[in-house]
């Protein structure tokens, strides 16, 4: 680093105090070097969506993204993926804590099962899961009498966006789970409590933190995803259509302004969103450092 | 509340932690539970809790005469103090205090005020008003530590387990702590009953001190009782430093490291091979011999240990042996390495090899 980078560091740690003084040097290069990693990666080639966007008028831009083909897509993306991590959110919780807090034979390969909606290909997934839920299919054949239509509804969508949000809950979770503290809830029960009581006042706080993120890791993936939805959707305008389908269906009619469009608002409103997961999540963690002895 | 507990087994697998282990806990006392790791003093302790359930086969345990075997933790209405005080992270000191009243059934749970009200008279109990509204990660190890014990307290417990309640202090908190619930003790006379394996801890806090080893007890009485009248070697080696030496006993006569001496009285009648102990503060140091039968020895080296001076001294029959004496004797005698001593020992104990 030059004489000048350095002295311009300084002050720029002068005046966010953003330095402390600590036995590893290099607070300098490892920022550049974030930053520089993040510019190629995600805040140039996203950047050039907004550029993109700017070509169209204010009112051309509101008109894009409230064309009811993409308000209905919008409502349903943001509805399918915040109720798929919902679902994994309390699911994934007891997938967790059942792996954490007890043994018995087989474990291990289910914990070697939470992993694969992570390792498999999307659109081999979006395969399987439309054979297993289409009115044919295993589970499909099941849920029909009971008048539940799971593939190429709105039902199929959430079905597979669950599927994949599955891992980011159970393995942001876990270690949370095997860091408590079992004296804490042996406290709890000489005081009095329950185990309702200690469940949702001791073990539940303590861990919502990590549940949280692992929420948001779900929710975010479930709102990107486009392999696993596109063969279950059936991809009907108005009904099935998520907003990632909507935006390749633009670029395939060569509205590049339209897509981008549609693109920006999905950004702005999923960076919005996690923003606020994040702050509720350091909000609810800031006193639960370690207890040092 | 008199604690009793009969024929108590507990096993973990393959190890035996408690063996037939029958004790009582008079009300309003305060007793220490002493031993090394692994000995059962704190699976004790968690039986007497409700923590952990002793063998099938074990006999009950009894509160007041009244069996609480099949009652749960919550049910037995018992204080515990966690060794790394279990503190609620995510609450401030105030909730952690309030804690037990709050979870109370609400036909049973104290008003907000008068809930607010106990955890104001906990917090001048434990000496920590205005730090109700801090975390637990902002206290230094006393004060949570004090926080565990005003939780613990704040039901009104009428048993008080503590497990090793002072085990991750520093020296100096570790003793103001030790007074300070000595006093606390004195003034709530709550019957309680704490784990450690700090023989000082024991000694200077317990109204009686019950010394555990391998799942079993090896004497129960009074500080004095175990440290001065041990009934076993265990005993006499973990309760204060101590010299060995094999010895034998014949005719009421005991003779260990070239000495004869007279048999102590409980020894009078047995003969053969003995184990013999003395405490370093027992051995009496002189230049001259004074009448009594004593060993000679030279000083082999030496450490003013603050208020008492430890000696090594080399017998004549070339026995290591460790003595205490003050500063004061130290300077009368004017030692130094090297000079000829004689060593007349005090309080010796005896145990046949046979036992």
């Amino acid at each position: 680093m030059s004489q000048g980078g350095g002295r311009r560091a300084r002050t720029l740690n002068r005046a966010f105090a953003l330095k402390r003084h600590s036995v590893l040097p290099g607070f300098g290069w490892t920022l550049g070097c974030t930053l520089l990693y993040l510019c190629l990666l995600v805040l140039i080639p996203l950047s050039l969506l907004f550029f993109r966007t700017a070509g169209l008028g204010w009112s051309d831009f509101w008109s894009a993204v409230t064309a009811p083909r993409v308000a209905a897509s919008f409502k349903l993306s943001f509805a399918a993926s915040g109720l798929g991590a919902a679902l994994n959110a309390v699911f994934g919780f007891i997938v967790a804590w059942t792996l954490v807090r007890y043994s018995f034979p087989g474990k291990r390969l289910i914990d070697a099962t939470v992993d694969l909606p992570f390792a498999l290909p999307t659109a081999v997934s979006g395969i399987a899961l439309t054979t297993v839920y289409s009115r044919t299919g295993w589970i499909g054949q099941l849920l029909e009498p009971l008048g539940i239509q799971a593939a190429f509804t709105p039902v199929g969508v959430t079905v597979a966006l669950t599927f994949v949000g599955l891992p980011f809950v159970v393995r942001a979770v876990q270690p949370a789970l095997q860091d408590l503290d079992p004296e804490a809830e042996e406290a709890a029960a000489t005081l009095g409590a329950g185990r309702w009581q200690t469940f949702y006042r001791v073990i539940l706080p303590t861990v919502m933190p990590a549940l949280l993120t692992g929420f948001a890791l779900a929710f975010a993936r479930a709102l990107g995803e486009y392999g696993s939805v596109v063969f279950i959707s059936g991809n009907m305008p108005m009904r099935t259509e998520i907003v990632p389908l909507l935006i390749v269906s633009e670029l395939e009619q060569y509205d590049y302004q339209g897509a981008a469009a549609i693109a920006v608002v999905m950004l702005v409103a999923s960076f919005v969103i996690l923003l606020l997961i994040n702050l509720l999540q350091w909000w609810g963690a800031r006193h639960q450092r370690r207890e040092g002895v | 509340m008199k604690i009793e507990l009969r024929n108590i087994s507990k096993t973990f697998g393959s190890f035996r932690a408690l063996n037939d282990v029958s004790l009582s806990v008079e009300s309003g006392e305060l007793l220490a539970l002493l031993g090394p790791s692994g000995s059962g003093k704190t699976t004790l302790l968690r039986i007497i809790a409700g923590l952990e359930d002793a063998d099938l086969g074990s006999g009950p345990i009894l509160f007041d005469g009244v069996s609480v075997s099949d009652r749960r933790v919550r049910e037995r209405k018992v204080g515990f103090v966690f060794q790394h005080y279990a503190l609620f992270r995510h609450m401030t000191v105030a909730k952690n205090i309030a804690f037990g009243l709050e979870v109370r059934p609400r036909c049973e749970r104290p008003s907000r005020v008068e809930i607010r009200r106990r955890v104001r008279e906990l917090l001048e109990l434990v000496q920590l008003e205005g730090l109700a509204n801090r975390y637990p990660c902002q206290l230094s190890g006393g004060q949570r530590q004090r926080v565990a014990l005003a939780r613990a307290l704040a039901l009104k417990p009428t048993v008080l387990l503590l497990d090793e309640p002072f085990g991750a202090l520093d020296a100096k908190v570790r003793k103001e702590l030790r007074n300070w619930l000595r006093r606390l003790h004195n003034e709530i006379h709550v019957t309680s009953v704490f784990v450690t394996h700090d023989q000082d801890e024991a000694l200077e806090l317990a109204d009686r001190v019950v010394v555990t080893n391998l799942g079993k007890i090896e004497q129960i009485g009074t500080p004095d009782e175990v440290f001065h009248y041990p009934e076993s070697e265990f005993v006499m080696n973990f309760v204060g430093d101590v010299n060995r030496f094999h010895g034998r006993l014949e005719d009421g006569k005991l003779c260990f490291a070239d000495l004869w001496l007279e048999a102590p009285e409980d020894r009078d009648g047995t003969s053969g091979p003995a184990r013999v102990f003395v405490r370093p503060h027992d051995l009496d140091v002189d230049i001259r011999p004074n009448g009594t039968p004593s060993l000679r020895a030279l000083v082999a080296d030496m450490h003013s240990a603050g208020p008492v001076v430890r000696l090594v001294l080399r017998s004549e029959g070339g026995h290591t042996l460790f003595a205490e004496i003050s500063q004061a004797r130290y300077r009368k005698l004017g030692l130094r390495a090297g000079s000829a001593v004689c060593v007349t020992p005090h309080n010796v104990r005896v145990f046949p090899d046979s036992s």
